[in-house]
């Protein structure tokens, strides 16, 4: 009997495997924590897309809550997302700072033309250095930034109808 | 209405996958051959089905169809006609549709060429290979149907992802599915005679012919997608350690240690259980690989779309089919004996050695592709492993592999003297080490790891040598005739074996000697790296079918000589605006010189990626050499001979 169990030695090993792969099915891979959240948002002060000789300042904006969302002209998925970004211009009660990344500002600002401006500020970031100080590793991308200028969510990809109903619009609430 | 053809013929090629099983395994069992024979032509209806299938999918590209969503996702009127047809398979609805065509095709293969086999065993492996295509087609039909209609019509096509708009996409594909799906066949036949009970040499002998070439086009497969991540990513890497290039080794090498195991199965009639466990694993191994890619529970460069509930049926079906083998396997393997008994020093102690450095190996890239998955299924946090993981652990796993190799080409069936052994490869051994160590010298920088992989090279090349001249003592004519008399699985074996050594060095010199820079470059700047100066002449719009380029433009100059001109593109799509890097290569068989375009850093100075990749083709001609043995040894008129004994 002991030498006949051996046999089954294998099917073992791949009913383990299988737990696994059943459970993997629900995780979702490319949902990575940011080692930021929690953490000071990085500074930066960039020009504006509007007006290249001003500039727009991470600072100004302590003391209150904010979304920074990473987009650029280039980026297909900013536009799925850009209807609802509108929406949230409307809706939500807080300003929406764009970070106009590794584009040029005629063609971002022919896009914010055609398909509406959410933000309350946009910034270029041409040569995405801010981009590297957030992390940033797929457009779009959106922060969620508190009162203290503490990152306190990383929405990575275009922000869906479940995650701003879910979580960004009650972690605001909580926030303010 | 032609994707309506196709649709509807998939839905007959079920109805008869279902009838070709149904009718082999009640044939097989109860030994009626009407059963049996109706087995077998729905087995070869089923493949006609796929096949209109197949090629209503083709047309629907051909004539942009883009009332079909899966060809308007993929597809655009602008798209070159090759790519239009390569977009079969760009997707997940094709690339399944491509597989089950591939297993049809394996399976009319197998209809055809195994008329010398028992009619019951016949049928079984008929019917195990229906099981196989009703589970495929049941998948396609009911959760990745590429027929599906658009409604209303879209005007214009999403076109195929720019990075898959490359000759490499015309031809990789099919051939590493023709390998992936090539081991269903050994499923199959283990699968077979575990029911049967006919795990015997001559099971082994037919085995070994369908696996062989499986093998042959899964190794041709995975080169060419190596030598096209080579020069389409623009990162100058030959292979990344990425999931899904994972999912095709793993059964490589489970498949090459089966090809060796069936060796002995069939000579000495030894390691039955583990020739038939191999064949079930391999087959498995490319199951895996389809589920890994095809679920998204791991992130890769390949990036596919994923859906859950796709990856929720392969995975049932994973169960089903390698869960009920194993059961099978559990059951039968018991009863099935020891077969041909060997000594401590024999060739069989070698090749089963080597065979376990190869499972262990494919057990190395199992546990480093899976690990993320392990861990965030236990809640344990999020890693990535990459190549620093499979390169320190891959590579001492299989070091002892190559010297077996050497060995193993020496020593005797049943039993050898080791002192015996120990004589004749002193010389072999002496060289190997003298070369190894003199060779990086002569190169320019002794390095430890270049002087290791070197050793390895020599020892396979100097053990093949001394053991073909041992052969080519013994026959008469020049010496070209004596090579050509050799018996071809015998050529086929030193040519695969040579190829590894080949491998070797093309794999230890880039890694050892490969210079990288990565450079701003202006218009009229040079830059010298090792012997080679590179100029910058600037940059010009450029053209193609589909796209808009900036092109860059390198003169290369040496000492002496012409100088060579590189032209490598940054090219945007217009569909899709994220550019692709085009690099370009001056291919040399010492070296490989190596410029592509990186962004453009203000109005004129660009980001610029130059290598030097010292034997950087030999990792690929190493791969066809081995690939070339394959062929050669499937010539071995034994396996004609016998078949046609069976069949008279």
């Amino acid at each position: 009997m002991k030498t006949q169990l051996k046999y089954l030695i294998p099917f073992v090993i791949f009913l383990m495997l299988i737990g696994f792969f059943l459970k993997g099915l629900n995780l979702d891979p490319r949902e990575v924590p940011s080692p930021l959240i929690n953490k000071p948002a990085p500074m930066f002060e960039q020009p504006l897309l509007n007006d290249a000789s001003k500039t727009f300042s991470s600072n100004s904006m302590l003391g209150q809550v904010w979304l920074l969302n990473v987009w650029a002209s280039w980026c297909t998925a900013c536009r799925d997302e850009h209807p609802l970004l509108m929406a949230m211009s409307q809706q939500i009660d807080v300003p929406i700072v764009g970070i106009d990344y590794k584009d040029t500002n005629p063609e971002a600002l022919d896009v914010l033309s055609k398909l509406g401006n959410p933000y309350s500020a946009v910034a270029t970031d041409v040569e995405g250095r801010v981009g590297i100080d957030y992390g940033v590793y797929g457009v779009p991308e959106t922060y969620l930034i508190d009162k203290e200028g503490v990152i306190r969510y990383k929405q990575i990809g275009p922000i869906t109808v479940a995650a701003l109903q879910e979580k960004i619009i009650p972690m605001i609430k909580g926030l303010k | 209405m032609i994707p309506e053809i196709g649709h509807f013929s998939l839905i007959l090629a079920l109805v008869l996958a279902i009838a070709q099983s149904t009718f082999s395994f009640k044939g097989a069992s109860s030994n009626q051959p009407v059963f049996m024979s109706a087995g077998l032509s729905a087995a070869r209806g089923q493949f006609f089905f796929v096949s209109i299938a197949f090629i209503s999918l083709g047309y629907a590209f051909y004539s942009s169809d883009f009332s079909v969503l899966y060809v308007a996702s993929n597809s655009n009127f602008n798209l070159p006609i090759q790519y239009k047809l390569a977009a079969i398979w760009g997707g997940h609805e094709g690339s399944m549709l491509l597989w089950t065509a591939t297993l049809s095709l394996w399976t009319m293969a197998v209809t055809i060429f195994s008329q010398h086999l028992p009619a019951q065993f016949r049928a079984r492996l008929i019917g195990t290979m229906g099981l196989i295509t009703v589970g495929f087609l049941i998948f396609i039909l009911f959760s990745s149907n590429p027929f599906e209609r658009l409604i209303p019509a879209a005007l214009e096509g999403r076109s195929l992802n720019p990075l898959l708009q490359d000759p490499g996409m015309v031809f990789h594909p099919p051939v590493l599915y023709m390998g992936y799906v090539g081991f269903s066949v050994a499923f199959a036949f283990a699968i077979a005679a575990l029911l049967g009970g006919e795990l015997n040499p001559e099971w082994a002998r037919w085995t070994r012919t369908w696996t062989t070439i499986a093998w042959i086009f899964l190794t041709v497969g995975i080169a060419f997608g190596s030598k096209w991540a080579y020069y389409e990513l623009g990162w100058g890497g030959w292979w990344f350690w990425d999931a899904v290039e994972n999912a095709s080794f793993m059964p490589w090498l489970v498949g090459t240690a089966l090809i060796h195991s069936l060796a002995v199965t069939e000579k000495r009639d030894a390691f039955k259980m583990w020739t038939v466990l191999l064949a079930i694993f391999a087959f498995s191994l490319s199951l895996l690989g389809t589920f890994l890619v095809r679920s998204g529970v791991l992130t890769s460069v390949h990036a596919f779309a994923s859906d859950p509930t796709r990856g929720l049926f392969i995975l049932a079906f994973l169960a089903i089919v390698i869960g009920g083998a194993l059961i099978l396997f559990a059951i039968r393997a018991p009863k099935v004996g020891l077969g041909g008994k060997f000594g401590v020093v024999s060739r069989e102690s070698f090749l089963l050695a080597n065979n376990v450095v190869m499972v262990v190996a494919c057990g190395v890239v199992m546990l480093g592709t899976l690990y993320p998955l392990f861990l965030d299924a236990l809640g344990m946090g999020k890693i990535s492993v990459g190549p620093p993981y499979f390169n320190t652990v891959f590579v001492p796993v299989m070091a002892p592999a190559f010297f077996l190799m050497g060995l193993a080409i020496f020593s005797r069936w049943k039993n050898t003297e080791l002192p015996s052994l120990i004589s004749r490869l002193k010389w072999a051994f002496i060289i190997s080490v003298v070369t190894a160590i003199v060779t990086p010298a002569v190169m320019g920088q002794w390095k430890p790891m270049v002087s290791l992989g070197l050793l390895m090279a020599f020892w396979i090349i100097t053990t093949a040598m001394v053991s073909l001249y041992d052969y080519m003592v013994a026959g008469s004519g020049n010496l070209i005739l004596r090579v050509i008399r050799l018996p071809r699985a015998y050529q086929g074996m030193i040519l695969a074996h040579l190829g590894v050594a080949v491998f070797i060095v093309g794999v230890t010199l880039v890694g050892g000697y490969g210079l990288e820079q990565d450079l701003r470059m202006s218009p009229g700047e040079k830059v010298k790296v090792d012997q080679f100066t590179f100029q910058f002449d600037g940059v010009t719009q450029t053209a193609g079918p589909n796209y808009m380029a900036v092109r860059g433009h390198f003169t290369v100059s040496k000492s002496q000589g012409a100088p060579i001109i590189l032209e490598p593109e940054k090219r945007s799509y217009q569909e899709d605006s994220m550019p692709m890097t085009e690099a370009a290569i001056e291919t040399g068989l010492m070296k490989d010189l190596y410029v592509s375009l990186g962004e453009p850093l203000n109005s004129e100075a660009w980001a610029v990626r130059i290598y030097i990749k010292p034997f950087v083709q030999w990792i690929w001609f190493g791969c066809f050499m081995m690939a070339g043995g394959g062929i050669l040894a499937l010539f071995d008129p034994r396996y004609r001979r016998k078949n046609k004994k069976a069949l008279g």
